[in-house]
């Protein structure tokens, strides 16, 4: 029996207002076995386990095709004023694009239109592309590039975004903010008036680089369209399918299908092949386009780390008004960010850490200010979290000193405050969702041996000459799907086809990068229609045959394309105007190949279109009411041991503890958290970026620092369900979570095991040491 | 972006043995055992991560033992045998897929290949743990768990769990 049970909280008499959720119920029985379904192995992953699947650089360049390379500013910011090609080159034999070769408007289509795709007058990055060439050889163009000198006048940058911009420095309003929030909650003069303490910290987080293990790559080539004349097609690592398709058409200046992008198997994105894979598909399609033949552009490992989107870094200020037991009275919350030269994505990313800044606490009284800045570095960019973790490392290490300054076990401080059923958040959205909070912290908590830990490490500590362990907490929420009426939109729409052999076929945009797309798609589909998930297809994201489902981002693949994936299969059958019997995946089969037979030459597609649930009422001008239909709730704890003859901090322990809503596969679920938790172990610990002039220098994997298997101890994951009604079978977003834990997690037991107070991430030892002998 | 800029030279022929096959193929002096396996011979599985022997995805054999093929000169392979991730079947993954050893793939060739050598040589776990063996192999995906698990799998099938060794 599939259904979607509604999860009464142990205890529970009345609830306010009642559910939110009306309860829905799957009307027949004839899913395979659920526990078969959650444990089915990865569809593509023997083909990548023994190297047949074909990434962007497998592909072999067409004959007669060209490599590509790009020129790039070495200044941060100022006039272009000549491009000189240098001697030893046979410049004849090279394709050479500039500004002047974009048929469209030359601009890379996102939220303001600012970034153009090859700079013009000005430069406002250091590595802002310039020129393109292509040629035969890549031999040559690693020669060429070098070859080329761009004469740019320098005009004074802004590298710090948390000094005021001089006059001369300002190049976005009169302010270089592209983008203030704010968000308020009661009266927050209020809450300080009646407080018993007032804790204030400054927190920051450093910028991240996703070092996906493919880099960014594209190949465009000119195919025959009918008629009208050719298709520009783009084939590519890449996220979002249709976001490079408007790209490509704004930029060409092309009608929607003279256009076509196709996602090739993705080697990691992480968010950071979500808006910039755009810049690199008008790159290669411009060069296309004027030599006329295939082209194909794959960024090298340092150009990939040194010129691509990084994570925001930023700076948030905390100041919190508490009673006599510690229970929140008012939150006073300022978020900076650094956007870096363009826009591109920084209005969204601000927004997720201004609806997260608070934490899953209830508090009456709450402002939250948040700014999102230009610099002139490398535009930032999307990355798994999106600003969440930058809120919540804030927000959960606010919450140790607090604890520590109330003389609180921050255990209790957690436990007095989270967010109970009934209680609303800062954004005044009412938590109805029976999600046991209390319960998660609790599990966390017993697995990580918390209390028997703690005693161990002061016995420890005390006899131990060059090493420290320590053990922190970090308890956490992560809004799944697009904030608001993102959603409504977007208008993702999925098609089921049946197929002419009596197989089905899903047609979506959502991409596979690692995730489990392709796997969890197929088992909904299956698990709808009653097949053995063999019958099922699921398509290359090509937009000449799928309908845009949204992009493969902000958690919401499963949740939200899953669900349509669900009632779109429905409609298949209710197209078919006969419903099988429970359990008969061979008779809807069957069916299916009779209706083609009885339709000679028609489509058998089933659609749905994203609706989205009742009563979720979002106030986009106010920034309040209810952000996201779902959050997935966690509390993490970390164990590290510190070597204080290097300050080397180690996880040692870790303990992730979440609830998603309902764990559609168990492998695929698990890795998610691993993978996320070793990533933030990363950003917590040994990721930083060093710049010079806005510009990377660190840019290689020797001194850009990702963790290896020896760095990481097994992570130790946990779930708990509370089936979403809205969610395919009742999932919630589950791959960004696992970010926002580890980093206040593993700050928190540095300073349990130095009785140190650590505000910046990441720790590598030179920020131990001065934080142990200032 | 490492590789020294230089105008094409002449190319010469190289002669080595591809997973248990005689090969031979011309190839420029510059090249690196990965540019001839992917450009020059069309294997693909081996991917180019970094370019720096950071990150292991172009992990392969070299008489017997793995090797970054983004560091070996081609001339260097002149003569000697190289094992790729072509040559797996798929029952010799079955337990790296099982486990959730894979996710996106980039990184999966190289691990692939690097678990199999250590399966295959269980007495380097007398003085080395699993977790050290393959640190030269960067995933960003699984957390390496998975990858861990699957290569624990593996071990116990060989019978090799028997060690007395902390493998972890």
């Amino acid at each position: 029996m599939f259904a979607t049970r509604i999860n009464d909280p142990p205890g529970a008499t009345t609830r306010a207002a009642g559910p939110r959720f009306a309860p829905i119920v799957a009307d027949w029985d004839n899913a395979p076995d659920e526990d078969a379904m959650k444990a089915m192995k990865r569809r593509e992953g023997l083909a990548k386990l023994t190297g047949r699947e074909r990434y962007l650089d497998d592909l072999p360049l067409p004959v007669g095709g060209l490599w590509a390379a790009t020129v790039r500013s070495r200044e941060a910011r100022g006039m272009l004023r000549a491009v000189r090609f240098g001697e030893g080159v046979a410049w004849d034999d090279f394709v050479i694009v500039d500004h002047r070769d974009i048929p469209g408007q030359n601009v890379v289509v996102l939220i303001e239109d600012d970034q153009p795709v090859l700079a013009s007058s000005e430069v406002r990055h250091v590595h802002e592309p310039v020129l393109l060439l292509a040629h035969p050889s890549r031999a040559a163009l690693r020669h060429a590039v070098r070859a080329v000198s761009i004469e740019i006048e320098p005009q004074v940058p802004v590298l710090d975004v948390t000094t005021q911009p001089r006059p001369e420095q300002l190049q976005y309003n009169d302010d270089n903010v592209f983008k203030h929030l704010s968000v308020n909650k009661g009266d927050i003069s209020q809450g300080f008036e009646s407080a018993v303490h007032v804790i204030e910290g400054a927190y920051a987080t450093g910028a991240q680089e996703h070092v996906y293990l493919e880099t960014q790559g594209m190949l465009a080539t000119l195919e025959a369209g009918d008629g009208e004349g050719d298709v520009v097609v783009v084939r590519g690592s890449m996220q979002c399918p249709y976001y490079v398709h408007r790209a490509l058409m704004t930029a060409l200046d092309r009608p929607a299908h003279r256009v076509r992008v196709i996602q090739t198997p993705t080697g990691g994105c992480f968010g950071g092949k979500e808006e910039f894979p755009s810049m690199l598909a008008i790159h290669a399609a411009l060069l296309a386009l004027k030599a006329q033949r295939a082209v194909k552009l794959v960024y090298e490992r340092s150009e990939d780390l040194a010129v691509s989107t990084k994570r925001h870094a930023a700076w948030i200020h905390h100041r919190t008004a508490l009673d006599a037991t510690g229970r929140l009275l008012a939150q006073d919350i300022e978020i900076a960010m650094d956007a870096g030269a363009y826009v591109t994505l920084s209005p969204v990313v601000l927004s997720r850490a201004v609806i997260h800044a608070a934490g899953p606490y209830r508090c009456p009284n709450v402002r939250i200010r948040g700014r999102s800045m230009l610099s002139n570095r490398v535009p930032s960019g999307a990355f798994r979290g999106f600003g969440a973790p930058q809120a919540h490392f804030a927000s959960e290490r606010h919450m140790d000193r607090v604890a520590a300054a109330l003389g609180l076990d921050p255990v209790t401080l957690r436990q007095r405050n989270l967010l109970r059923d009934g209680d609303c958040t800062a954004t005044g959205q009412r938590i109805t969702d029976g999600s046991d909070r209390q319960g998660l912290l609790r599990r966390a908590l017993e697995m990580a041996d918390w209390e028997h830990k703690r005693e161990q490490h002061r016995v420890w500590n005390a006899s131990e000459r060059w090493h420290r362990r320590g053990i922190g907490l970090a308890v956490f929420h992560h809004g799944a799907g697009f904030t608001g009426s993102g959603e409504v939109d977007l208008a993702s729409e999925v098609h089921v086809a049946g197929l002419e052999d009596g197989r089905v076929e899903v047609l979506a945009a959502a991409t596979e990068m690692g995730q489990g797309t392709i796997t969890v798609l197929t088992q909904l589909a299956a698990a709808r229609l009653g097949l053995d998930p063999e019958q099922v297809l699921v398509a290359e994201p090509d937009t000449a045959r799928v309908p845009d489902s949204g992009p493969t981002v902000a958690s919401r693949t499963a949740m939200i394309v899953g669900r349509l994936v669900e009632r779109a299969a429905d409609d298949l059958l209710a197209r078919l105007g006969s419903r099988p019997q429970p359990g008969d995946g061979q008779a809807l089969s069957r069916a299916i190949v009779a209706w083609h037979r009885a339709h000679p030459g028609r489509t058998l597609l089933g659609r749905a279109r994203y609706q989205p649930p009742a009563g979720i009422v979002w106030d986009d001008q106010r920034y309040r009411g209810d952000a996201y239909g779902a959050y997935a709730w966690a509390a993490y704890v970390a164990e590290v041991e510190v070597d204080l003859t290097t300050y080397a901090a180690r996880v040692i322990d870790f303990v992730a503890v979440q609830e998603v809503g309902k764990v559609l596969n168990e492998v695929l679920a698990r890795g998610q958290i691993q993978g996320g938790v070793v990533q933030g172990i990363g950003w917590a610990l040994s990721e930083e970026i060093v710049s010079r002039n806005g510009a990377m220098v660190n840019a290689q994997l020797t001194n850009y620092i990702i963790p290896t298997c020896d760095d990481t101890p097994r992570i130790r994951v946990a779930f708990e369900e509370n089936p979403y009604p809205h969610g395919a079978q009742g999932s919630k977003g589950i791959g960004e979570l696992p970010m926002d834990g580890p980093g206040p997690a593993i700050a928190n037991a540095i300073a349990a095991a130095l009785d140190v107070d650590p505000r910046v991430l990441p720790l590598r030892p030179e920020r131990i040491m001065a934080l142990v002998e200032p | 972006m490492l590789q020294p800029s230089q105008p094409p030279a002449d190319h010469f022929e190289l002669r080595f043995i591809l997973n248990g096959e005689a090969i031979c193929v011309r190839v420029a002096p510059q090249d690196r055992l990965l540019d001839v396996l992917r450009e020059h011979l069309h294997q693909t599985g081996t991917k180019e991560g970094c370019g720096e022997g950071e990150c292991g995805a172009c992990t392969v054999e070299l008489d017997g033992l793995p090797a970054n093929s983004c560091l070996v000169p081609a001339y260097q392979v002149r003569g000697r045998h190289v094992t790729t991730v072509e040559s797996l079947s798929q029952e010799a993954v079955s337990n790296l897929h099982a486990s959730g050893a894979t996710q996106c793939g980039a990184c999966t060739p190289g691990v692939a290949m690097m678990a199999r050598w250590i399966v295959r040589h269980p007495r380097l776990l007398e003085r080395h743990r699993v977790r050290a063996l393959m640190a030269g192999n960067l995933c960003r995906c699984t957390g390496y768990d998975g990858i861990v698990e699957g290569i624990e799998a593996d071990l116990e099938a060989t019978g090799a769990a028997a060690l007395p060794v902390a493998r972890r």
